[in-house]
């Protein structure tokens, strides 16, 4: 399995870490909102298809990585950077999520 | 600064660290292994939004001049740049030093400059064979049009983490991890006898 590195290119699986389910949405550290917590923690999605994932380039340039990869075939259809998902966190703070 | 020792020393019992031709160096040596020994190993690192003035900083400290694009870099033998990682530049220097030239040019409002001098051991391997031997360590693209000279890869053979420049034709300067090094340099050597290498 191939992962197109946004900054690298195509480097071979071996060189990424995989860092969990892409849907999750972490509680604010203070919530106490069990389900909320219970949701983060447990619920998965694990769909027959395509699925949102997080991935580190570790053994390359260590970038955060959003990857969508379909679980019955392991095609990889978009890679890019975790980083400018700080634009979504600003965007959920103007809207008052966090 | 601390006088240092190379993690490649002393060799007196290993044949592979010793000067001299080695493995099948009958029919014509192949590739050329030596530790180049630089002064000044750096980490720059600009926050987002920041690359353009760290890029320009390496230009004005080094006269480097580093082209776009991810992983681009530039040599002129005595020092070297490349990018590693958005946003992140490994900077080289025969001499020491290379850390305080940078101090008052990478402001803390740009970014960061870490010294990895002590930390990383700089392996050269050149000459016709040198894209073969690496092509057996690490699984990226060696050939000249995918990895231009100057430019630089992130990578890992096992898990030994490697940055890789190209500073020449036939020519690849190796970091790696200090604690690293002695056995990554003898797989290295293995990797060449059927070549026939040097050690210089
Ligand atoms: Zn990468």
């Amino acid at each position: 399995m191939l992962i197109t590195c946004p900054y690298c290119g195509p480097r071979d699986v071996i060189e990424f870490t995989y860092q969990g389910d892409g849907n999750r949405e972490r509680p604010q550290p203070a919530s106490q909102d069990l389900d909320a917590w219970n949701a983060y923690v447990y619920d998965r999605l694990n769909p027959a298809g395509d699925h949102n994932e997080i991935w580190q380039h570790s053994g390359g340039c260590r970038a955060h990585l959003r990857v969508v990869r379909n679980t019955l075939t392991h095609e990889i259809s978009s890679v890019a950077f975790t980083r400018g998902d700080h634009k979504v966190a600003a965007r959920h703070k103007a809207e008052g999520k966090l | 600064m601390v006088e240092r020792q190379s993690p490649l020393e002393p060799a007196p019992l290993e044949l592979e660290l010793r000067t001299g031709s080695h493995g099948d160096f009958e029919h014509g040596i192949e590739v050329i292994l030596s530790e180049t020994r630089p002064g000044s190993i750096l980490q720059l690192a600009a926050w987002p939004g920041r690359e353009k003035e760290l890029i320009a900083g390496i230009r004005t400290v080094t006269g480097l001049a580093l082209p776009d694009g991810a992983g681009a870099g530039s040599t002129d033998g005595a020092r070297s740049a490349f990018g590693f990682a958005p946003g992140k530049f490994t900077v080289v220097d025969e001499a020491e030093g290379l850390a305080s030239a940078f101090a008052n040019v990478v402001t803390p409002a740009i970014g960061t400059v870490t010294d990895l001098s002590h930390g990383r051991t700089a392996i050269r391997i050149a000459g016709p064979k040198a894209e073969w031997v690496l092509a057996k360590f690490f699984a990226i693209d060696f050939a000249l049009p995918a990895f231009p000279v100057g430019a630089g890869r992130s990578t890992m053979h096992h898990d030994v983490f490697a940055q890789i420049q190209r500073t020449g034709a036939d020519q690849f300067d190796i970091y790696v991890f200090r604690s690293f090094a002695r056995s990554f340099w003898k797989a290295l050597c293995h990797a060449g006898e059927e070549v026939g290498y040097e050690v210089q």
